[in-house]
Order: C-alpha cells, then sequence, then structure tokens
C-alpha cells in the first residue's frame, strides 16, 4: 500500500467515523484607528524594534531622507511603481527594473542596501507586509545589509487581523507573504541579542 | 530508572556553569513570556488560548479531511506533496530527488521535525552536505549535538565554548566577542546560501485551505533558505495543520508571546508553493513532505490525542522545574522538558522510555503557560498508568500508582496542599516501606522551622 493510504488509513482508523463538523469560528476583530494615529503606531513600534523610522511630508522628503540612509552606499531598488513615482529609483547608485532572478541575486548579493516599497504594513506590531510579484522581489528586502522600505501611508492597516480580512486567502494573491517586523535579529548565544544574522541588521521605515 | 537517564541528570547537576546558564537563560524567557502576555498588553490572551484549543482539536479530530484538501491546494499550486511513514521514507525521497537534480549542497533552517528523523546524519552518510543555517543549530551542528531546547537549540553554551568549536572547526582563533562570532557565521553561512541546490525547513504551521507552510523566525535564514536554492523541501508532522490562513490570527499572536515574548517574530513566512509567472525570484520547486513517524498512533486514545496541539513554543520547557534543573540533554530525545515527556514515549513506545513520564514533580506549571492548552499532567498521568500496567509490570505497584494521583490532587487543591505542608514536617518518615526507592531518586530539601506559607500570613 502507498504511504498515503497507509497514513490516511491509520488516522481514519484511530480516529474512527465521525461525520465533518464546521470548524470553530474565525477569530479576527479589527479596531478603530485613525490614519493619524495608524502611522504614529507603525513608526513607534518599529522604532522600538530599532529600526529607523521617517515621516516624510512628500515625495522629495522621502527621496531625500533615503540619500541620507544610504549613505554613499550602493542599492538595489524593487520595481514598485511607487518608488519610481518618488523619484527614488532615479536616485545616484540605485540600480533598478532587474526581471532577472540570477541578476538580481548576483546584484542583490553586493549591493549595501535594498529599496522596495510595501504591500501594507501593520500599525500595532510596525511591521511591513511583501507581497512576492514582478514588482517586489523577495531577495531586494533580505541580501542586502540594509533594508529601506518606503510605505504610502493608505497602506496602513491597524494590524495582523485587518490583514487577514482583506487578504482572507494571500495564496491567491502570491506564492509568497512575508511580514516583516524590525531587522533581523538572533539571541542564539547567552540570548545576547544581535542583529543582522542573516537579514538585513539596519531597516527604515519611511511613511510618506 | 536507567542509568543513562540517571547518569547525565547527576552530571547536569553537578555542574556548576552549566546549571546557571539554564537557570538564566530559561529564567529570561519566561519573564519575557510573561511580560508580552500580561492583562495589559493582550487582554484577550485567554480568549486567544481557548479559541486556539478549539481549532486544534477540531482540526486533530477532522486530520483525513484536512491532509486531503492541504493536498490539493498544494497540489493545484503546482507543488508536490510527499507521505512519509517514518524517517527512512524522508531520506529516501531526499537522496532520490537529489541524484535526479545532481544536488550536493543543502541549507537547512531550524526543524526539530528534521532533527527528530536525523535527516542531516542520513544526508551525510550518503555524501551529500547538509548545513543548519540557525545561529544556535549551526552552533551545535559543529559541536555534533542535539539541540538543547526546543527554541533555543545552544542554550547550554557559553561565548567561550563558541570560541572553542569555532576555533576548531573553522579555524578562527579565540574569537569570544558575541558580535564578532555572529558576523562570523553569518559570512560563512551566506556562501553556503548563494551555493546550495536544496533548501530544507520544517514547519510552524501547514494552512489548509491556501496549500501553504507558514515559517516564523528572526534571523531570515528560513527566508534565505527558502529563496536563494531553486528547491524547496518543506518537511512537516501531519499534526501542523490549521484549516484557514485567517486562523493565523490567534495561532501567530500566541507563537511569538509564548516563545521568545515577541508580539510577531521578525519574519512570518506564508509561503505557498515555488514562484508563479510573473514573480521574479524564488524556487522553481517546491515539496512538501507529510510526515507521520508514529503521530496516527496517538489518535486512537482521545485524552492522549491533544499531544498533538502542540505548537513548539518552548514555554512549558521554560517554566518547568524539573527541565530547569536537568536540562534538555537529560532527556532520552531530542523533544524535552513536559512536552517531550508526554509524546516521546508515545511516539517511541512506552517500553523505551518507561523512566520518562516520571521525570516531572507535576506542579501544573506547563498545563497554565501552553498556549494551546494541553493538560500535560493529565497526560503524564495517565502515561504513568499505563507504565505501571505495561507488560511485565506487577500490579504490587499500586501504591507508588496511588501516591502520585494523590500528589497531583493536592497540587490543585491549595487548602489541602496547606494542611499536608504542615504534615510535610514529617519527611524523614519517607524513608520507610515502600517509599524508600522512591526517595532514593529524590533529594527533600531540609524543612525551614516555618512554611512559606506560615510566613506570609504573618508578614500581612
Ligand atoms: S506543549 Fe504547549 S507550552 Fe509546551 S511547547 Fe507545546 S505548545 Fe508550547
Amino acid at each position: 500500500m502507498s504511504a498515503r493510504q497507509d497514513i490516511l488509513n491509520a488516522v481514519r482508523a484511530g480516529l474512527g467515523r465521525k461525520p465533518l463538523e464546521p470548524a470553530p469560528p474565525v477569530l479576527l476583530a479589527i479596531r478603530a484607528c485613525e490614519a493619524q494615529e495608524r502611522i504614529a503606531s507603525l513608526l513607534r513600534c518599529a522604532g522600538v524594534l530599532a529600526a529607523n523610522t521617517h515621516h516624510a511630508c512628500s515625495a522629495a522628503d522621502a527621496r531625500e531622507y533615503v540619500a541620507r540612509a544610504m549613505n554613499g552606499r550602493t542599492a538595489v531598488a524593487s520595481n514598485a511603481p511607487f518608488l519610481r513615482e518618488c523619484g527614488i529609483t532615479g536616485l545616484a547608485n540605485v540600480r533598478t527594473g532587474i526581471t532577472d532572478r540570477e541578476e538580481l541575486r548576483a546584484v542583490c548579493a553586493g549591493a549595501g542596501c535594498g529599496i522596495t516599497s510595501a504591500d501594507y504594513a501593520l500599525a500595532d506590531t510596525g511591521t511591513l507586509v511583501m507581497l512576492s510579484s514582478l514588482e517586489e522581489a523577495r531577495m531586494i528586502s533580505l541580501l542586502p545589509p540594509a533594508h529601506i522600505a518606503i510605505v504610502p501611508a493608505g497602506r496602513i492597516l491597524t494590524g495582523l487581523d485587518e490583514l487577514l480580512t482583506i487578504l482572507p486567502k494571500p495564496a491567491d494573491r502570491t506564492s509568497s507573504m512575508v511580514l516583516i517586523t524590525g531587522p533581523s535579529r538572533t539571541g542564539d548565544i547567552e540570548q545576547n541579542l544581535v542583529r543582522g544574522v542573516h537579514g538585513p541588521g539596519e531597516v527604515h521605515v519611511v511613511v510618506i | 530508572m536507567p542509568t543513562a537517564f540517571n547518569e547525565k541528570i547527576s552530571q547536569t547537576l553537578g555542574n556548576q556553569k552549566l546549571q546557571l546558564a539554564l537557570y538564566a537563560g530559561t529564567g529570561r524567557l519566561v519573564e519575557h513570556r510573561k511580560h508580552a502576555v500580561a492583562e495589559e498588553r493582550l487582554p484577550e490572551y485567554q480568549e486567544l488560548r481557548s479559541h486556539a484549543n478549539a481549532l486544534k482539536k477540531h482540526t486533530i479530530e477532522h486530520l483525513d479531511h484536512y491532509l486531503e484538501q492541504l493536498e490539493a491546494n498544494v497540489q493545484a499550486h503546482g507543488g508536490q506533496v510527499i507521505w512519509c511513514r517514518d524517517a527512512a521514507e524522508v531520506s529516501d525521497f531526499v537522496l532520490d530527488l537529489a541524484k535526479r537534480r545532481q544536488a550536493r549542497l543543502i541549507v537547512k533552517s531550524k526543524s526539530m521535525t528534521t532533527e527528530e528523523i536525523d535527516l542531516n546524519e542520513r544526508l551525510e552518510h550518503h555524501g551529500l552536505e547538509a548545513v543548519e543555517t540557525d545561529l544556535g543549530e549551526y552552533i551545535i551542528q559543529l559541536r555534533g549535538e542535539r539541540p538543547y531546547h526546543i527554541v533555543a537549540p545552544a542554550l547550554h553554551l557559553t561565548r567561550y565554548d563558541v570560541a572553542d568549536i569555532f576555533q576548531e572547526k573553522l579555524g578562527i582563533p579565540n574569537e569570544t566577542v558575541i558580535e564578532k562570532q555572529t558576523m562570523i557565521a553569518r559570512s560563512v553561512l551566506r556562501e553556503k546560501f548563494l551555493a546550495a541546490d536544496i533548501g530544507i525547513t520544517g514547519a510552524n504551521f501547514l494552512i489548509a485551505d491556501s496549500g501553504a507552510v507558514v515559517l516564523v523566525e528572526n534571523e531570515g535564514n528560513a527566508r534565505l533558505t527558502t529563496t536563494a536554492p531553486k528547491i524547496h523541501i518543506a518537511v512537516a508532522g501531519i499534526e501542523k495543520i490549521i484549516p484557514r490562513a485567517q486562523d493565523l490570527g490567534v495561532f501567530l499572536k500566541l507563537l511569538g508571546r509564548s516563545a521568545t515574548g515577541q508580539p510577531l517574530t521578525v519574519y512570518t513566512s506564508f509561503l505557498s508553493g515555488a514562484r508563479r509567472e510573473g514573480e521574479i525570484d524564488g524556487p522553481d520547486e517546491f515539496y512538501l513532505v507529510l510526515l507521520d513517524n508514529g503521530r496516527t498512533k496517538l489518535l486512537a486514545d482521545p485524552d492522549k490525542r491533544e499531544s498533538l496541539y502542540c505548537i513548539r513554543c518552548g514555554a512549558c520547557l521554560n517554566i518547568c522545574p524539573v527541565y530547569r534543573k536537568i536540562g534538555g540533554h537529560s532527556f532520552p530525545w531530542i523533544y524535552s522538558g513536559p512536552i517531550g515527556a508526554i509524546i516521546t514515549p508515545q511516539f517511541l513506545g512506552i517500553q523505551h522510555t518507561p523512566a520518562l513520564p516520571f521525570a516531572s514533580s507535576l506542579c501544573g506549571a506547563c498545563a497554565e503557560v501552553c498556549p494551546v492548552k494541553i493538560d500535560i499532567p493529565k497526560v503524564l498521568l495517565d502515561l504513568r498508568a499505563g507504565v505501571k500496567e505495561g507488560p511485565g509490570k506487577a500490579k504490587s505497584d499500586w501504591l507508588e500508582r496511588l501516591g502520585f494521583h494523590a500528589f497531583a490532587w493536592l497540587m490543585c487543591h491549595p487548602k489541602a496542599y496547606a494542611l499536608m505542608g504542615r504534615f510535610s514536617r514529617l519527611a524523614p518518615l519517607l524513608n520507610i516501606g515502600p517509599l524508600r526507592a522512591w526517595r532514593s531518586q529524590r533529594d527533600l530539601p531540609a524543612m525551614p522551622a516555618k512554611s512559606f506559607r506560615q510566613l506570609w500570613k504573618e508578614r500581612g
């Protein structure tokens, strides 16, 4: 007998025949939260996790912030139209427009910063939500030692429950949804907190 | 009790340095958890626990249904599901795939399930290189050890131990600064990631309605493992399943807080198969290995079934007075602490680990912190009864069995416990009669003149 049949048979034998009951209800609660409060909460929570934060009043302001944050390093930017609209992809030393996996990998492995937008952000945990697509690759927020994310204020949700309410099945949209909450960290040696162990140790969250 | 179990325990108890590391390490995790689930930060904590328990109960009771749904959805996204009865079937699958794809180097992100089946050893035996990439796992792999704790694998080691092993295995002399040690591991492992042919992960959750695998981590090594190589294999026990993506609202809020006190860990990856058309990066192939390895044996007994609800947060280890003294390596298998004490005998068979259900004081702390509300002390008692009633055991142990039941009852009834406190001043009497054997495994501390309860009362 195949392993599949064997295992399913063993499960059924163990459980005994039982009609399928409905699953317990979904438990999601969205609290009311004004736009300004969402921005403040997102930046506050990200800041507590040692991300650098900035509330930009304009695209030009965000552009200047990114240039400062790059601090002479090279960067690779995602293909998110929002970055282009803000003029961020036009900054010096920023590579963008890459759609080939191998090329992107090589560029990301050598770049000092990865610049992305975010599909959503979660106010109550300081989280960036990245859906993999032609506009946002997975590696840009992962391989370079610094990650700079530029988020339009309208994409800030209250929290995980709101995300799962508007996106009940993320798998319908993408093969990879990643929630990023602060810089990469480890406490594996004597529970001493060290940032940047594998992912970016430096994260910037910029809200426009 | 078997001597190996005893020896490891006395070694651990006699090692001052280790005792300190254990006590401090688990103590910090206990504090972090307590802070994170406190009423003022998470008022809905108890509601979340009850709901998580109800969801797990429902899923396990309809496990066949959800497994088939999961399989169909993985396939719908172009992935393959590999069903494996045991460890050998998993390694056969990986070896065969590696051969067909001419793969040599495998990167792995922390997974207790692959530890459970000794996957690394099996792969290395056939000439493949399998590298652990979680910092703690990497260190213990260099040392040729098993994880000490299900969440913090290198809990028992100091920076000096790390310096020694880096010197021995990487040829880096005398580096004792933790930040620098971490960066050394980063650069060694980064090269492995970029060269790897296959990435193997576990799964914190399997999502039936999405055909997805959810990975929860802080370092980014699971993301790299599932992004850099062209092939991603996720190995998961069949019990890791939950019905809907939306149920993550309950489980993610509990897991990070219970494990390390984090509302969300740094990275939560929700992965449903290989990269799709239009996506720039991600693996080309995705395989989900569904492992039984003894799990279906637990289903028959409705009382013990709940052992399969575990989400491996480690909270019960940290709070357990026994784990905090005897440590993770004193347990006979990779699952240690209270959860290890209940699943090991059930997975491996009670005849292999008759001592394990007794490695607990039944104080009930584990059940109190468990985010999915597994009644660990109750399962332990059931298992103890099983050992005593097992083949070859005379019924003459009834006195001991009675003793444990009485003990458990006392722990749950504070008034009776208080009364007992006065009588316990008669502890030396425990050394007579049939209780002598029991006492030989236990050191009772000397009794103070007044009990804590009396002192507290006088204070107030
Ligand atoms: S038994 Fe409960 S507390 Fe222990 S590791 Fe599992 S989920 Fe966590």
